[in-house]
């Protein structure tokens, strides 16, 4: 069947594109989209010049639910409000989907949400409850991410989680501290950033600290980098400086440029280094799942919505690109009218 | 109350040139222009039936297309279109009142059958609109000045672009409004009935806009098919 996908062209311009889609899958129509950095990255630009030549043309985007339009497998009905797994995986592998070189995923090795309608394998959707906040569900991606790393994080880390440090005040931090008060409720999480309005907003962890005013003593047992780009460096020092030995330092930045660690001090320690990046179904799964047992996380999750835009034009989805840009902290939510 | 879709594909396509074929049945992309179109409609849970409208001597012809590309295809009727453009929305009308009846909320979706790049969305927000307001018209904001001429010669007006739409389809209406409105009309307002909105506003009845898409283009001229066929081989992979 004929689609139409609004795919990026180049830096800050996009178009209408004719797409074909088979329909063997589920078909849904996107309703709450989320900008993500990663998109902004494509947008703006910023991405090496060889990067954007291989990938642009292609649909932005891969945080999002939609509604459920058509299914061949029987197993959704129409209407059904589902979210979207941008992971997809084309091939078995000894490591999970989400690491794995046979695995593409949206908005990065093919198209994002952006278009009237997307088909996914069955596998690839999973219903959310009728009662779930559409604009916080709109992230349930980037919440799996955090949770992602945390389950794993708890895999394998061997010395005691009395305290859980926090590098970053943005919207991954601001997860990231909210699902560890969730999942680890005896342990002390503390919040390390940069911003005072930012920090102001995590009144549910134990204590913040800006990075450059941190009290004498304190110490985490295991830390989560939650900052990317060229501040990754301060952060993983920060970091290296205030850990215990044997802790897990889970790495969740994005940054373009290679950072200096200070390996010595690694060794010393007896460090682990845990990246992280993309999530999949199971993470998916657990996210809906905590969300389903502890509802008052989408008015903490709420806060993090600055933007909310209506998208009846590429004019509009340029003009929220662009306002996105420029906000300094939270979300920016798509209703998806195009 | 129902949902019906009118699928027009009444024409023979005499703008078409070089083939004998009705444009609605060529190629594109490796399947015929209609079922491209019906395809859109198909998967739209909301449409309780799909009524295509074709020239007499192509209707076995569409049934086996629907029959081979199209599964679930129980909802789909086809049925023979009319001379004019209008003929065949009657004809569509006659059908659903001889088979289905006409209550007070039922909507038709009427579409052209040469415009196979019509969005979901934009069939969704026809739904809504002839529920909500009882008749809409597909437009996108006319990009060419307009100018107008009585004699073909000079120009007699340029009238103020902001106000002019082009018109595509969808347009929806609701069917018990539409049937009384075509049936109050008399032989003179008949004559100059081009356009199904048209009956609604000479009864000045509002007819609501509905955004459409630059893309949602009509497949008219050779060129048009041409130009069809290659932005969809020049897909993204």
């Amino acid at each position: 069947m004929i689609n139409i996908v609004y795919r990026l062209k180049s830096p800050k311009f996009f178009e209408e594109a004719i797409d074909e889609i088979e329909l063997d899958g589920v078909i849904v129509r996107p309703t709450y989209l989320s900008i993500c950095q990663a998109d902004q990255r494509y947008y703006q630009g910023s991405r090496p010049a060889e990067v954007l030549d291989k990938k642009l043309p292609m649909a932005l985007i891969h945080e999002g639910i939609g509604e459920v339009v058509f299914d061949n497998s029987g197993e959704f009905k129409t209407g059904d409000t589902v979210v979207m797994i941008p992971n997809t995986s084309f091939g078995e592998d000894v490591c999970r989907a989400n690491y794995s070189y046979k695995s593409k995923f949206r908005g990065s090795g093919f198209d994002g949400f952006t278009s009237d309608l997307i088909k996914l394998d069955s596998s690839r959707v999973i219903k959310l409850p009728d009662d779930f906040n559409p604009y916080v569900s709109a992230f349930i991606e980037l919440i799996s991410v955090a949770y992602q790393g945390i389950d794993k994080f708890k895999q394998i880390a061997s010395t005691p989680k009395d305290i859980l440090g926090v590098w970053g005040d943005g919207n991954l931090g601001f997860i990231t501290a909210l699902l560890l008060k969730e999942l680890f409720p005896d342990s002390k999480v503390i919040v390390f950033g940069k911003h005072l309005d930012n920090l102001n907003l995590f009144t549910f962890v134990d204590e913040v600290y800006r990075i450059h005013d941190v009290a004498e003593g304190v110490v985490v047992d295991h830390a989560f980098e939650c900052v990317g780009s060229s501040a990754s460096q301060l952060a993983i020092d920060q970091i290296i400086d205030l850990i215990n030995p044997q802790g897990i330092i889970s790495l969740f930045g994005v940054s373009e440029y290679p950072v200096p660690i200070d390996t010595r001090m690694v060794l010393e320690k007896g460090l682990t280094i845990q990246g992280n990046s993309r999530s999949e179904r199971e993470d998916f799964i657990g996210v809906i799942k905590v969300l389903k047992q502890n509802p008052q996380l989408f008015e903490y999750l709420g806060k993090l919505i600055t933007e909310i835009h209506e998208i009846n034009s590429l004019d509009n989805l340029k003009e929220s690109f662009d306002r996105d840009y420029i906000s300094k902290f939270g979300k920016t939510i798509l209703k998806w009218n195009k | 109350m129902m949902i019906f879709a009118a699928v027009l594909a009444g024409g023979i396509g005499s703008r078409m040139g070089g083939t004998d074929t009705p444009k609605q049945f060529l190629d594109l992309g490796g399947k015929p222009v209609i079922v491209h179109t019906i395809e859109k409609f198909a998967i739209n849970g909301n449409i309780d039936k799909i009524i295509v409208l074709t020239p007499k001597n192509f209707i076995n012809h569409t049934r086996h297309l629907i029959e081979e590309y199209i599964p679930n295809n129980d909802d789909i009727i086809v049925i023979e279109g009319g001379k004019t453009r209008n003929d065949t929305l009657m004809n569509s009308i006659s059908f659903i009142e001889e088979n289905f009846g006409i209550d007070d909320d039922s909507i038709i979706i009427t579409h052209d059958s040469v415009r196979p790049f019509v969005t979901h969305r934009i069939i969704e927000d026809n739904i809504e609109a002839a529920k909500r307001y009882g008749a809409c018209d597909t437009v996108i904001p006319a990009t060419d000045t307009i100018v107008e001429s009585i004699n073909a010669k000079t120009i007699e007006s340029i009238p103020v672009r902001d106000y002019y739409y082009q018109g595509q389809t969808p347009q929806s209406f609701n069917i018990k409004k539409l049937f009384n409105l075509i049936n109050s009309l008399t032989k003179e307002e008949s004559d100059i009935l081009t356009d199904a909105c048209k009956i609604f506003t000479l009864k000045d009845e509002d007819v609501y806009l509905v955004d459409g898409e630059v893309t949602n283009i009509k497949i008219t001229y050779p060129y048009d098919l041409k130009l069809a066929n290659t932005i969809l081989e020049d897909k993204h992979d």
